[in-house]
């Protein structure tokens, strides 16, 4: 991945795109610390990353109370329910009291469509239901950069529609929100710009409207 | 007769329960032994060890009351304390590790039917002898003018005791006459293997070619001794000037007959011992008291169920010392490797290498030897309580399996799970408690108690390093009463009511957690 440069303001929402292997995933994960980058820099909200390992301690920590990720593969914590994998970050890092972090949880899996599955635990939630799981346990943390790896991969078309209006809602309260798909409707009816990628550049870019008639 | 190899000896006779409470005191504070006759007083203790697993006619427990020794060298013991105005306490120690204790300080006379030999005087203070015996070739019956010496045995099996006189014979025999030594651990089983078949000859001492022969029908001994030993006390180097005093009231008890009463009690009086008497008195035989003493009377006979009874006591308390010593252990070993398999997976280069070192080293090496070194091997750096070793060395070398549970455990946690903590701004260590842990510790849980219930099962090699648990007890039991069956039945039942609960018990968290 050589080359890259892009920025994104408060309350934009920016879709990465591209065919599988051009380095969608990597830009996000490289963006939320998770992978090191040989060279350059990624400035998230004052905090600088460069080249020369991953931020650890106190660092790390910093950059995730300024970013969340939502991965393309759920990742819910297999040995609690979903009520409990969005609470634990509310208590143990952001030290709310335990009914004040179950109420804000039980909010966000309503408003995401899995409030009845509060007490499921992750292998017996569908692939959407676990989606919309872990984009509530993300966004529980009101970060004010969110990162989403396919985060449509396993919704149906009424939900895909939903999660675009709350991500559209999200952004317009002044979120920065970075997404990876494969999905143009999903880009198209979103995101405020289109970032191509192939073989780790990018190759074209502009708002997904159409109205420069070459992003998509 | 017999000595050392790396395994006890099967030689010890049985204890019963006060005998094992009172040696577990002992254990826990090993300059302490128990009084051999009661009554201590005010006087001061002979502490002796001897291995009450080597049975009649050396040390055994009494048929009659399994909470009292008896045997020759019980009594000979009880005239050297004596002659030194103290009392005799006895201090049960495997045999092979008789040597090793007495040089440790465990007790100050080490008496169980101990070979003289050149090696020992090296090492220790050695009395002089007090019983001569002729090493003695046990052959089938219908052998008997067949295998008469260890020339008429070329390129046949021939058994005997590990690290005895017998022993040395049979190898340098190896060479001269081709003939294949077998060593056994215990002086049982060389005779029933003769009878099997499995070996052509035994060669033993005589106290232990009598009892093979009178315990098993179809055996003779030739008439024909090939080699003449003695039996002698140790002491540690630096006793000489006790040992010193205890050589003369042995001569004294020569010159005045003690020592043949002993001898006659047990039917083991014969010329020999005039003779060696003799010379050791300075040839002057007419110091010799003439005594005659009957043989004492076969000891009362007791059915193997009356047996069991009178051992069942013992056994419990035997198994009790197998599920404190095995419970410890095991909540050492988990404590450990958990910090062990943390600092492999979470710490700094340097502190991982030395982690994998101690686990591969620990891994890499049998147990016993471990237990061995942990308890003689350090003895003079630090001198620790038979106990408190065995629960190290079991402790320490299960910490390193434990370990390897854990950290594989933790590694199969997967990778997303953790980046996902890591962005919800969880620190390193609060996913470690809060996410990795505990699924790590539902993985480890099967293999954890399949390691428990090795280490119930591993905790019996701590025997060697004189601690008395279930399967020693067993083995005192089964050589005290001359068959296996109804102690190894026992033993196996105590075995599988501790272990089979604890593998209900691991199934049914497991179930639980699935149904999760």
């Amino acid at each position: 991945m050589t080359g890259l440069t892009f920025s994104a303001d408060r309350g934009i929402l920016v879709a990465l795109m591209g065919p599988s292997g051009s380095g969608k995933t990597t830009v996000l994960r490289a963006m939320a610390g998770l992978e090191p980058i040989d060279a350059g820099t990624i400035e998230i909200d004052g905090i600088v990353l460069t080249h020369g390992g991953l931020p650890r301690g106190a660092r790390r920590r910093e950059l995730h109370r300024r970013v969340g990720m939502v991965f393309q593969f759920h990742h819910l914590f297999a040995h609690m329910d979903a009520l409990r994998n969005v609470t634990l970050a509310l208590v143990h890092v952001l030290h709310q009291a335990q009914s004040e972090a179950e109420s804000r949880a039980r909010q966000l899996l309503n408003a995401l469509g899995v409030g009845a599955r509060a007490h499921a635990f992750p292998h017996e939630l569908s692939g959407g239901e676990a989606q919309r799981v872990a984009i509530a346990r993300a966004l529980a943390m009101e970060p004010p950069l969110l990162l989403m790896d396919e985060p449509t991969a396993s919704l149906d078309p009424a939900r895909r529609s939903e999660l675009a209006a709350t991500l559209r809602a999200l952004a317009s309260q002044g979120r920065t929100i970075v997404i990876a798909t494969h999905d143009t409707d999903f880009a198209r009816a979103c995101a405020d710009r289109v970032l191509v990628l192939d073989g780790g550049r990018i190759v074209r870019e502009g708002p997904p409207d159409g109205s420069t008639g070459k992003v998509f | 007769m017999r000595t050392p190899s790396l395994q006890v000896l099967g030689r010890r006779s049985g204890l019963a329960s006060r005998l094992m409470l009172m040696t577990w005191v002992c254990w826990l504070a090993p300059t302490h032994a128990f009084a051999q006759g009661g009554g201590a007083g005010s006087l001061q203790e002979l502490r002796w060890g001897g291995d009450a697993e080597g049975g009649a006619p050396f040390v055994e427990a009494d048929p009659n009351d399994p909470s009292r020794v008896v045997g020759f060298d019980v009594e000979v013991a009880r005239l050297l304390a004596e002659g030194l105005g103290r009392v005799p306490r006895f201090v049960q120690t495997g045999f092979t590790t008789l040597d090793a204790a007495v040089v440790r300080g465990d007790f100050d006379l080490a008496l169980s039917g101990i070979e003289d030999g050149p090696a020992r005087h090296a090492r220790l203070s050695v009395t002089i002898p007090y019983y001569e015996f002729r090493e003695i070739l046990t052959v089938r019956e219908r052998d008997r003018a067949r295998f008469r010496g260890l020339a008429d045995l070329r390129g046949r099996r021939v058994a005997t005791l590990g690290a005895t006189l017998a022993a040395d014979m049979l190898t340098e025999a190896q060479s001269r006459y081709d003939i294949m030594p077998v060593l056994y651990e215990d002086d049982v089983h060389p005779y029933s293997d003769l009878l099997l078949g499995r070996v052509d000859a035994v060669l033993l001492d005589q106290v232990l070619a009598e009892r093979g022969v009178r315990r098993n029908a179809g055996l003779i001994n030739q008439d024909e001794p090939l080699a003449v030993g003695h039996y002698v006390g140790l002491l540690a180097q630096e006793q000489a000037p006790l040992r010193d005093r205890m050589n003369e009231i042995l001569l004294a008890a020569m010159g005045d007959g003690r020592l043949e009463i002993i001898f006659r009690r047990w039917s083991l009086w014969n010329d020999d011992q005039p003779r060696l008497y003799a010379r050791l008195l300075g040839g002057r035989a007419d110091n010799i008291a003439t005594v005659s003493v009957s043989p004492l009377g076969s000891p009362e006979t007791l059915s193997n169920w009356a047996l069991t009874v009178r051992y069942f006591p013992s056994l419990l308390s035997a198994a009790l010392i197998t599920i404190v010593l095995s419970c410890l252990s095991m909540a050492l070993a988990v404590v450990m490797g958990i910090l062990i398999a943390s600092g492999r997976v979470y710490a700094a280069a340097p502190l991982r290498i030395a982690l994998t070192v101690y686990v591969e080293v620990v891994r890499g090496t049998p147990l016993l030897l471990q237990l061995f070194v942990l308890y003689f091997g350090l003895a003079a750096v630090v001198s620790l309580p038979a106990l408190v070793a065995a629960l190290l060395g079991l402790g320490l070398n299960y910490a390193a399996y434990e370990s390897e549970i854990y950290r594989s455990a933790l590694e199969a946690v997967p990778r997303g799970e953790l980046d996902a903590a890591r962005t919800l701004g969880f620190s390193e260590r609060q996913i470690l408690f809060l996410v990795r842990g505990p699924q790590a510790f539902r993985l480890a849980l099967a293999p954890m108690t399949n390691d428990f219930v090795a280490l119930l099962k591993d905790s019996s090699l701590v025997s060697v390093i004189t601690v008395v648990e279930l399967t020693k007890q067993t083995s005192i039991f089964a050589a005290n009463i001359g068959s296996w069956l109804l102690p190894g039945i026992l033993c196996a039942g105590m075995y599988l009511a501790l272990s089979l609960p604890l593998a209900r018990l691991a199934r049914r968290i497991e179930r639980g957690w699935r149904r999760e």
